[in-house]
């Protein structure tokens, strides 16, 4: 992944700031029970909830199971129907191909509907780097760009932001990038889409490249699909002459039938709809229909070395509703921003350590991000089993172990800062298999109990610095057991 | 070795674990999800339809074949619309009625000529009750993309109930994958504020759907 969130602090210190914040706080413990409560709707609307969450499962393992195949199936029929189709091992390579295409077109401004792949590899920055404008026309997205910030959720980037702080960014910033805000903007959502409305049609109007990411590629067809709410989708994908799409080598499905479960459980899942308002499919190039130009750009940036992994590999069955992160209790308090990736809350967690590898501190960190209630994996639409690649991951970053990073096996080292937890335990385990020695020790726990610290002195101080130290009973349960019922119930 | 071939090597590799002997796609995925949800008569099926558009607010108005035109020239005036765009394979009966300009779909306007235009009157592929879903597949009845895009005002005409089906699956049979499509449930709409839902961002703010019985 790109270097965009590098330097950020693991998830421990940038979540104590976030929880520190009230507005943010606010924001989003507004935004999540609201749309919590209307996904649960949406939900129970449909009778076989439970049978298209299978069905959709399943489509997805078989799909990364022969996952070779059927990308050379989409290569085939992309290509039949007039589009052009690019491979990109990395963020670096596909940033490269996205600039030449667009180089070569003689433009310096491209549009662009929101993507998280092109978020992930940091497109907007390389295109910046090489004098090419790219207007975000999300209105979220737009948000975010114009306050110079980052996006916090999957579905509503700026989620973190009231309507007070949106208007004040409109004020100040529009101006900078083309039709200012209106004269007397007030904070009214009404009057902020509209805003971002006029600001953004004179782009649209004008732009001769659009780029886009895509939810669904039927590798049968060669058909494309984006879902979206504000049009702005399909201003970027029919009005350009060239259209670019970077997407990741798992978002393909096999056949047009496929659609029939997704197309019905991804928008209940993420706005909590019974259909989003726009819905494009496209198939290479309609002559005079939209652009004359399509390329496909087929991105992989580690999504192999998730795929080698037997547990991990399910994450690439996620679909990008963002239900996850709404159910989260840790999201909820801690925010998108602290997660340091595009792909926030527990599915974020589970997948930029995969897609990244667990090297950096934040990456090592995010298998801890979660409580691991299981909530995340009750909502997901795809029976993506979060908690268990949670607790895979940990096993990980703790134990080492053989993993697959840019397509080579390596053999990962216990990650840093975990030495304490290794030792506690390997403590552990040899007192359990000692039972005289628990009971000996548990007994002067108790005794002492008085005389216990707030917070783990040494090493164990950063595990106590997030957590309460769980006090001590007076009595150690085994003693409580034998003195209570260990003479009436024919205990030996 | 150029990166195709790298990715599908890396891709071959990560599935060592997979037999060779895998469930083929026939016998992987079991479809015993609903093909529709609930047993509607057909006219329960538009009735479901006219609810589900209205609850996405889309403006809904029923007619027959004989009071189209005289519909759809009132709602142009209503609006006070000083051009209607209409694409080529438009029964031409639906506009003989309204004495607004007409505004050919032609390959050479631009997206600014389009922003000009006040209101576009469209035909469809298939509209679904369930989800309140109108699809339009580029015929040349519904015209390009982008001429239900850029005006500000769509009337589309829904023939009922030939053009109706109860679910997305039934929907998706209809529909050709080789054209271009766009689904369209309500007018353009955001939440990203506080979501709180606003009607109205870059596409139609106004989506009138007129449902006209077939004889």
């Amino acid at each position: 992944m790109s270097g965009t969130y590098l330097g950020m602090p693991a998830f421990p210190e940038a979540a104590r700031e976030a929880v520190g914040n009230e507005t943010l706080r606010g924001n989003l413990r507004h935004a999540t029970h609201t749309i919590r409560a209307k996904r649960a709707k949406a939900v129970t609307e449909v009778s076989d909830w439970t049978e298209l969450r299978e069905a959709g499962k399943r489509i997805k393992d078989h799909t990364l199971r022969h996952l070779d195949r059927y990308l050379e199936q989409l290569e085939e029929s992309v290509t039949a129907a007039g589009g052009i189709v690019h491979w990109a091992a990395d963020a670096d390579e596909a940033n490269e191909i996205v600039t030449q295409l667009v180089q070569m077109t003689g433009e310096s401004e491209v549009v662009k509907v929101k993507s998280m792949a092109t978020q992930e590899i940091g497109l907007n920055e390389a295109l910046e780097a090489e004098g090419i404008h790219a207007y975000e026309t999300d209105l979220a997205e737009l948000i975010v760009q114009l306050g110079k910030d980052r996006p916090s959720h999957i579905l509503v980037p700026a989620i973190h932001r009231n309507r007070g702080e949106i208007r004040d960014i409109f004020r100040a910033e529009m101006s900078e990038w083309g039709r200012p805000a209106p004269e007397g903007l007030t904070d009214t959502p009404a009057e902020l889409a509209e805003a971002a409305r006029l600001h953004l049609r004179e782009k649209f109007l004008r732009a001769k490249v659009g780029i886009s990411g895509a939810n669904f590629m039927v590798a049968e067809t060669g058909t494309l699909v984006v879902v979206e709410s504000e049009g702005n989708g399909r201003m970027c994908l029919t009005l350009p002459e060239t259209l670019i799409s970077v997407v990741g080598i798992e978002k393909i499905v096999p056949t047009w039938r496929d659609l029939e479960v997704f197309l019905q459980t991804l928008p209940r899942s993420s706005t909590a709809e019974r259909m989003n308002p726009y819905t494009s499919t496209w198939t290479g190039t309609t002559e005079q229909d939209g652009p004359s130009t399509f390329h496909l750009v087929l991105l992989d940036n580690g999504r192999t070395d998730t795929l080698a992994d037997e547990v991990g590999r399910q994450a690439l069955r996620c679909i990008r509703c963002s239900a996850c992160l709404n159910v989260c209790p840790v999201y909820e308090r801690a925010g998108g921003h602290a997660y340091g990736s595009v792909y926030p809350g527990p599915i974020g967690a589970i997948l930029s350590p995969q897609l990244r590898g667990t090297g950096s501190e934040i990456d090592a960190s995010l298998p801890y991000a979660s409580s691991l209630c299981g909530a995340c994996y009750e909502v997901c639409p795809v029976a993506i089993d979060i908690p268990e690649v949670l607790v895979h991951l940990r096993e990980r970053v703790v134990e080492g172990g053989e993993v697959t990073r840019e397509g080579n096996k390596v053999v990962l080292r216990p990650a840093k800062g975990h030495a304490a937890e290794r030792a506690a335990m390997r403590a552990a385990r040899w007192a359990f298999t000692h039972p005289g020695a628990l009971r000996t020790g548990q007994r002067a726990a108790s005794r002492t109990r008085r005389f216990h610290p707030r917070t783990l002195p040494g090493p164990g101080r950063a595990w106590s610095g997030t957590r309460d130290l769980p006090p001590v009973p007076a009595e150690p349960f085994r003693d409580w057991w034998l003195r209570t019922r260990g003479g009436k119930d024919g205990a030996k | 070795m150029n990166s195709r071939e790298r990715i599908l090597g890396r891709v071959r590799r990560a599935l060592v674990d997979v037999p060779r002997d895998d469930s083929p796609y026939e016998q992987a995925v079991e479809r015993d999800y609903a093909r529709e949800h609930g047993d509607r008569s057909v006219e329960q099926t538009v009735e479901l339809l006219a609810e589900n558009l209205a609850d996405y607010r889309a403006i809904v108005h029923r007619t027959d074949a004989e009071g189209l035109a005289a519909l759809i020239a009132g709602l142009l005036d209503k609006r006070g619309s000083a051009s209607v765009l209409a694409p080529p394979g438009l029964d031409p009966a639906w506009l003989e009625r309204t004495g607004v300009t007409r505004v050919a779909d032609r390959v050479e306007s631009t997206p600014a000529e389009l922003d000009r235009v006040d209101s576009v009157v469209t035909a469809c592929a298939v509209a679904i009750a369930e989800t309140g879903t109108i699809v339009l597949d580029g015929s040349p009845d519904q015209g390009r993309r982008r001429i239900t895009l850029v005006p500000d005002h769509h009337i589309c005409v829904v023939r009922v109930p030939g053009q109706v089906v109860s679910s997305v699956p039934q929907g998706l049979e209809r529909l050709d994958p080789a054209r271009p499509l766009t689904w369209i449930s309500g007018p353009s709409a955001t939440s990203d504020i506080e979501l709180d839902r606003v009607e109205g961002v870059h596409g139609p703010r106004t989506l009138e759907v007129i449902l006209v019985g077939e004889d």
